[in-house]
């Protein structure tokens, strides 16, 4: 597999330094760090980073890296803040410019989208599961790919929506490129449908009919990924072609 | 190479002791899987064991329930980090699978329905080390768990748990599995927190 020669090598830690920080939205911040030598990575994979006490306790957590690869030395991760959680209410609210941060990576080669695939891309984001699809759509702009991409991103409400004026901006001036929006609780007072989980009609209406025989990749809670899985596999995708990540509601994956 | 978090303080509890390096408690059951879940009806499970060439047992259903089976009570350690202690389950010990079988074989590979396959040294497999599970909590274990029926083995990270397994192959030599292909560790033990390829 092509991924396996990529971790032949152990994978080391690394310092970052963090040169930027910006919240996406009330309960979510992108955090840039600058590492040197980062070796790259693939859109779709993930970073362990560690943060240690003054008495040397640690906690690690593995964040989905939300920038494209060749960022030259860049890394970006977006952390959504957990109410009980232990690390993420440190990265969100107490890391500032300056600071340096442990990680390793960057890890996983199933979950990845590699600038070479020209076939239908089908994105399914729950939430802050759209962090890993970001990078892809990232990466995808860089490479000027045409592979045709569709994001389906169900959030709770407008406020939610992660990297909103740059999504806006890549459909604006490019058509192979299309979003839909699925609302769980608040939707704009304009929008068609009423709040709601994504189900079998949205799916027909937002995502690649099966027969183009699009790449899935669904990112999101547990909950999420099982009902959204089980609706493209009903709508005639082939499961095979179906990738997933998932996150339990203490797992701090993203 | 610690580098100190200005204004960490993190959350320790007395459980923390019973963890390995690297890991943090919790109380639900996150799920990781690499696909769909695969729903498999119990009229179509079979379960088999194999050298590669030749099926050397093969149990429907029925007959696996038959099978004598165990209640045990295991700590699991996931390597996304967190680790869910004192899980109760039900299930048939890898002993009693194998008890009749003759292999000069020492690694197998678990092959599940959905395609996923993860390697192991044979040995890993027996001495009460391992079972292949079918209830977790006193109920049948649900699909995103892996059910119908699980592998078990949980001196090792949860991926080398193979969910809605379908049979084991026994090999003469080591062959990497799914993640084991794709930068995880090769044996994967939580208490030498063997995470990646290349951990020591």
């Amino acid at each position: 597999m092509a991924g396996a020669a990529l971790f032949g090598r152990q994978v080391m830690w690394r310092i970052g330094t963090v040169v930027a920080l910006h919240d996406e939205t009330p309960t979510a911040r992108t955090i840039t760090l600058e590492v040197p030598h980062w070796p790259s990575h693939i859109a779709g994979q993930h970073v362990d980073v560690r943060v240690t006490a003054p008495d040397g306790y640690s906690a690690v957590r593995s964040y989905s890296i939300a920038s494209p690869p060749n960022s030259h030395g860049r890394v970006e991760i977006t952390v959504e803040r957990l109410p009980n959680g232990e690390v993420s209410p440190y990265l969100t609210q107490e890391v500032a410019a300056g600071d340096r941060l442990e990680l390793r990576g960057p890890i996983g080669g199933w979950f990845v989208w590699r600038t070479q695939q020209t076939e239908p891309v089908q994105l399914i984001a729950g939430g802050s599961g759209v962090v890993p699809l970001m990078a892809m759509i990232r990466s995808r702009a860089a490479a000027h790919s045409t592979a045709p991409f569709r994001l389906l991103y169900s959030v709770r409400e407008p406020q939610a929506i992660f990297y909103r004026d740059e999504l806006q901006a890549l459909i604006d001036k490019d058509h192979s490129l299309s979003i839909t929006y699925a609302y769980t609780r608040v939707a704009p007072s304009d929008w068609p449908r009423p709040p709601g989980r994504i189900d079998a009609s949205v799916i027909a209406s937002a995502a690649w009919p099966s027969n183009f025989a699009p790449t899935c990749y669904v990112c999101g809670p547990t909950s999420f990924v099982e009902s959204a899985t089980d609706l493209l596999s009903a709508s005639g995708n082939d499961r095979d072609k179906i990738r997933t990540e998932r996150f339990g509601s203490t797992g701090e994956r993203k | 190479m610690d580098i100190i978090s200005r204004g960490f303080s993190g959350r320790r509890s007395p459980e923390n002791a019973k963890l390995p390096p690297g890991q943090y408690l919790t109380t639900d059951f996150p799920v990781l899987s690499a696909g769909p879940t695969p729903h498999v009806p119990l009229d179509r499970w079979e379960f088999t064991i194999d050298d590669g060439t030749h099926v050397l047992r093969r149990w429907d259903w029925k007959s696996f329930r038959d099978l004598p089976s165990e209640t045990f009570t295991v700590d699991l350690h996931c390597v996304t980090r967190w680790s869910k202690l004192g899980t109760s389950w039900e299930g048939v010990s890898l002993d009693t699978i194998l008890m009749d079988v003759q292999t000069d074989a020492s690694y197998a590979l678990a092959r599940s329905y959905g395609d996923y396959t993860t390697n192991l040294p044979l040995n890993d497999l027996r001495n009460k080390q391992a079972w292949i599970a079918f209830r977790f909590d006193g109920k049948d274990l649900a699909p995103e768990h892996g059910g119908p029926a699980r592998l078990l083995v949980p001196h090792l990270y949860l991926w080398k748990s193979a969910k809605w397994v379908r049979g084991i192959t026994l090999m003469p030599h080591d062959k990497p599995g799914f993640w084991e292909g794709l930068g995880y560790h090769n044996y994967g033990d939580p208490w030498r927190e063997q995470r990646y390829s290349g951990d020591k």
